[in-house]
């Protein structure tokens, strides 16, 4: 099984730059069909909203593939204070 | 265990329970209506004809969704992490009915002109950022009193007030609009003139009598041990954020649970309202009824599915939900389109018939013509077709402009419709109901608050809410397709039911004391 997570890391690193191709495409295409001001705000909104959590798809696909996902913390004690 | 066993003579659990959900069911309401009631409000502060004024509506209406509500859980996340849980949410239920209020004080863009929009876009942007800091508060607050045994059962009736907060705005909109007169054209008139701010204004008293009950309660026993003992966060952001250990959980707990339950719950409350209404055609008052039945059927659901994870564990639960919704959706949502459908059928000429009206068109020499089509088919629906059109001097009679239509679904077709509605809102209780004693599992005391509230508001606000947006950009890329809008829901849960399945642990926490 943690063989499998870790392979899917590379599913999830490899769909957050897909997703951010696909909004950033559709963006550039929705916007050129209808420029207006109102179309513009939608579409910066959904990119600047989308990139992050883009690049926390990639981290969570690191992550898995790294093998931070094979064992579940039990008890914050496995957790570090600040 | 022991403290919150503690807790229960100075603060009994129905009483936390009581005094959170109706808090955040207020909240949720407030919100609630704003959304339901955008047309209107876009009427009276947003006139399309002035580019700015429409500019400003589209800011109110995708930054306090996207924006302004995972913002405020990062804001209020932090503040109840170092202040406490009971002062955070205290404040956000002030400030979103103080915002909702205002709302209804508002002077229209015919009287203020632009500061109407501006101040309109203010406080819709306070109301985001409050909703932003509420449910994580609510949630942890009650989790913390419940014992180790029932958190799924305690917690899942704060899970109800997001939908009973839907319900209660349905309510009292459809209420106040067809109350203010006698005639019930006259009262949807009045409603669109001045009607609309009774809902807003009617927040002040739910939110005061919520205010008082939410003083009266303490602080949760676990903050207060952690803050006692100088354990608390010095710096929860940074702790949720930045360190590998906690990120991970953070972004485990929105791709792999909260993404797809967002989708799962905004579909089956929102998409369907508005399939309902735009591809299905159903008359406004219609499609608000059959929610409100499908919801009040529905409902004890959450606490069904809340009890159930405490036996068997949140994971499964919530994944056979999203499962479920995935192989239904494009079933449900064709027989939604069917039973509604009138092509092919046969109008009764009997009881089919056409008034036409002509009325002045303000100061000029022509007229305005209303021609309305009333026609009832052979299953019993009665579709009208309302058409306006300008008439000139010397021209015939005739409306060429656009129609609408709205179909009214005889009894049986009615009940069919709200039993479609029924099992997307079951699938919704079965995401939601354990979701919340999921999220505090996750998560130590010290951070809590703030870790929770961020995934929770991204899978919500930003998946979820997008869902009607991009179901409709979809049906306009590929016309043809009414139901092509669906893949965005079953996309987007399928990923997190993958993900779910592989990394997400189905073990209940035996202690969130920690």
């Amino acid at each position: 099984m943690n063989k499998l997570k870790r392979l899917a890391g590379w599913i999830w690193m490899g769909l957050a730059p897909a997703a951010v191709w696909l909004l950033a495409s559709t963006a550039h295409q929705e916007i050129a069909r209808n420029p207006t001001v109102d179309t513009r705000i939608q579409w910066t909104v959904f990119i600047v909203v989308f990139l992050p959590i883009a690049f926390g798809l990639l981290l969570f696909g690191w992550f898995a593939w790294k093998g931070e996902y094979d064992h579940l913390p039990d008890s914050s004690a496995e957790l570090p204070e600040d | 265990m022991r403290l919150q066993q503690q807790d229960q003579t100075a603060n009994p659990i129905w009483k936390v329970i009581g005094a959170s959900s109706v808090g955040t069911l207020i909240e949720w309401y407030d919100f609630y209506i704003f959304g339901s009631l955008a047309p209107i409000i876009a009427a009276q502060f947003f006139p399309q004809t002035n580019p700015t004024a429409a500019l400003l509506a589209t800011l109110a209406t995708f930054a306090a969704g996207f924006i302004v509500r995972p913002f405020g859980a990062l804001v209020f996340g932090r503040l109840g992490d170092l202040v406490g849980r009971k002062y955070t949410f205290l404040l956000t239920l002030i400030l979103m009915g103080g915002s909702t209020f205002a709302i209804g004080l508002v002077p229209g863009y015919g009287q203020i002109g632009f500061a109407a929009p501006i101040i309109v876009l203010l406080l819709r942007l306070i109301q985001g950022l409050a909703l932003g800091g509420e449910y994580g508060g609510a949630a942890t607050y009650v989790a913390e009193h419940a014992p180790d045994e029932k958190r799924g059962y305690y917690t899942s009736w704060i899970q109800t007030t997001a939908t009973l907060g839907l319900l209660l705005s349905l309510g009292i909109i459809l209420g106040t609009r067809s109350s203010l007169d006698t005639d019930p054209l006259i009262s949807v008139q009045k409603f669109e003139d001045w009607g609309w701010r009774i809902p807003f204004l009617l927040s002040i008293l739910l939110v005061g009598v919520s205010v008082y009950i939410r003083l009266r309660m303490k602080e949760s026993p676990l903050f207060t041990e952690i803050k006692a003992s100088g354990k608390i966060s010095k710096n929860p952001l940074k702790e949720s954020f930045v360190h590998r250990a906690n990120l991970k959980m953070v972004l485990l707990a929105l791709f792999g649970m909260v993404m797809g339950q967002g989708v799962v719950w905004y579909t089956g409350q929102f998409y369907a309202q508005t399939f309902m209404e735009n591809v299905c055609r159903l008359d406004f008052g219609q499609t608000r009824t059959i929610l409100i039945w499908a919801i009040v059927l529905a409902t004890p659901g959450f606490i069904l599915f809340g009890w159930l994870s405490d036996r068997i564990g949140r994971k499964w639960i919530m994944l056979l939900g999203m499962f479920l919704a995935i192989i239904s959706y494009r079933p449900i949502y064709r027989q939604m389109l069917s039973i509604s459908d009138t092509k092919g059928m046969t109008a009764d000429p009997a009881r089919s018939r056409v008034d036409r009206m002509i009325l002045p068109a303000g100061n000029s020499d022509h007229s305005l013509v209303n021609v309305t089509t009333i026609a009832q088919f052979d299953n019993g629906i009665i579709e009208k077709e309302v058409r306006k059109d300008t008439l000139f001097q010397s021209e015939k009679p005739t409306a060429k402009g656009k129609g609408k239509t709205s179909r009214t679904l005889p009894s049986g077709l009615y009940w069919q419709m709200i039993l479609l509605v029924f099992v997307q809102i079951m699938f919704v209780t079965m995401v939601y109901g354990p979701i919340a004693a999921f999220l505090v599992e996750l998560f130590p005391t010290r951070i809590r608050y703030t870790s929770m509230s961020l995934p929770y508001h991204i899978g919500n606000g930003v998946f979820g809410g997008l869902t009607p947006f991009i179901a409709l950009l979809l049906t306009t890329i590929r016309q043809g397709d009414p139901l092509v809008g669906l893949w965005y829901p079953i996309g987007v849960a399928t990923i997190c039911l993958v993900i779910g399945t592989l990394y997400v642990s189905n073990r209940i926490d035996p202690n969130v004391n920690d």
